[in-house]
């Protein structure tokens, strides 16, 4: 039950980052299956998970040989660089400075790539959607290898973080059966706020502890670091909000 | 050759979109990382600076990017 409780940020963490990433995977696998039919779309959306599985297989070991506090600070950094990223969009995308995340604008954009690249090649379409799809899976995989190494190694809770990932490709797939067209009723921008919130605050917890500091409260403090995180970007969005002239409102 | 270019670079967009939010992030770590190092501050004071840092820097880029696109 212990360590249930203590995997639990990290599972829910790895679960919603691995969410969205699953989503946008799903997304370019259909778009590629549209233009080229099923076959071509999941034989490059298999070759892209076998280029991940060989990836991980390989170059996973090497982590267990990196001291852990040297291993904290760099897997901090790194988080801090991803989940910074991820929030700063959201706030600005929050805040209706950028604009929202569409699947089916990417769907749309990705049906018109594959086409075009057909077109200006000799390749045949099914190849140019195989090697899409595969593309595809093999870059929002490593998203996903990598926020699932980064929150699971620095306590040894690889496995359950894989497993929330794990969880969330099977809701996609799932939810992606069923629908049969991109997941377009996802809350994807309030997803990514939370992820990015979420791996801001596990960032800042394994840069503390690579430099050596025992964090009050120990693993608790992750979720104090993300309330302070969220109250921060809810903050900020609203601060940025373009202000309506009194001409723009409505009488 | 291209590919593993292209891949490489879609791999350093992961981490790095705009360019003044990653240069302080690793600024501060790496302040933090030396003080501590050297003795000049305890880990403890260090953490609080940390997150003390990354509010700032955060706010920071958030209210520069925000400027940019209203102009």
């Amino acid at each position: 039950m212990v360590i249930a409780v203590d995997a639990l940020p990290a599972v829910s963490a790895a679960f919603l980052a691995s969410f969205v990433e699953f989503v946008e995977a799903f997304t370019i696998v259909l778009a590629a299956a549209s233009v080229a039919g099923w076959r071509a779309a999941l034989t490059g959306a298999a070759t892209g998970l076998a280029v991940l599985v060989v990836l991980v297989a390989g170059l996973g070991p090497l982590i267990l040989l990196v001291p852990i506090h040297a291993l904290q600070l760099g897997i901090g950094v790194l988080l801090l660089l991803f989940g910074m990223r991820w929030l700063r969009k959201a706030i600005l995308r929050r805040a209706g400075l950028v604009a929202l995340h569409d699947e089916t604008h990417t769907f749309d954009e990705e049906t018109r790539a594959i086409t075009r690249q057909a077109l200006a090649s000799q390749r045949t379409t099914a190849a140019i959607a195989g090697i899409t799809a595969c593309k595809g899976v093999v870059l929002e995989g490593l998203e996903v290898v990598f926020i699932v190494l980064a929150i699971g190694s620095g306590k040894g809770l690889i496995l359950p973080a894989s497993l929330g990932a794990l969880a969330a490709g099977g809701l996609v797939v799932i939810l992606g059966l069923i629908v049969h067209k991109p997941l377009t009723r996802v809350p994807e921008n309030a997803l990514k706020l939370l992820v990015g919130v979420m791996l801001t605050a596990f960032g800042a917890f394994w840069v503390g502890e690579g430099l050596g500091a025992d964090w009050p409260g120990g693993d608790l403090m992750i979720l104090a670091l993300a309330a302070l995180f969220l109250a921060l970007a809810l903050a900020l969005a609203q601060a940025v909000r373009p202000r309506r002239t009194a001409s723009e409102v409505e009488p | 050759m291209k590919a593993i270019a292209a891949a490489l670079k879609e791999l350093f967009g992961l981490f790095v979109d705009d360019g003044s939010l990653a240069a302080g992030i690793l600024a501060l770590v790496a302040v933090l990382a030396a003080l501590v190092h050297f003795g000049k501050i305890g880990a403890t004071l260090a953490t609080g600076l940390l997150v003390a840092g990354l509010v700032i820097v955060l706010a920071e880029t958030v209210r520069r990017s925000a400027r940019g696109r209203r102009d």
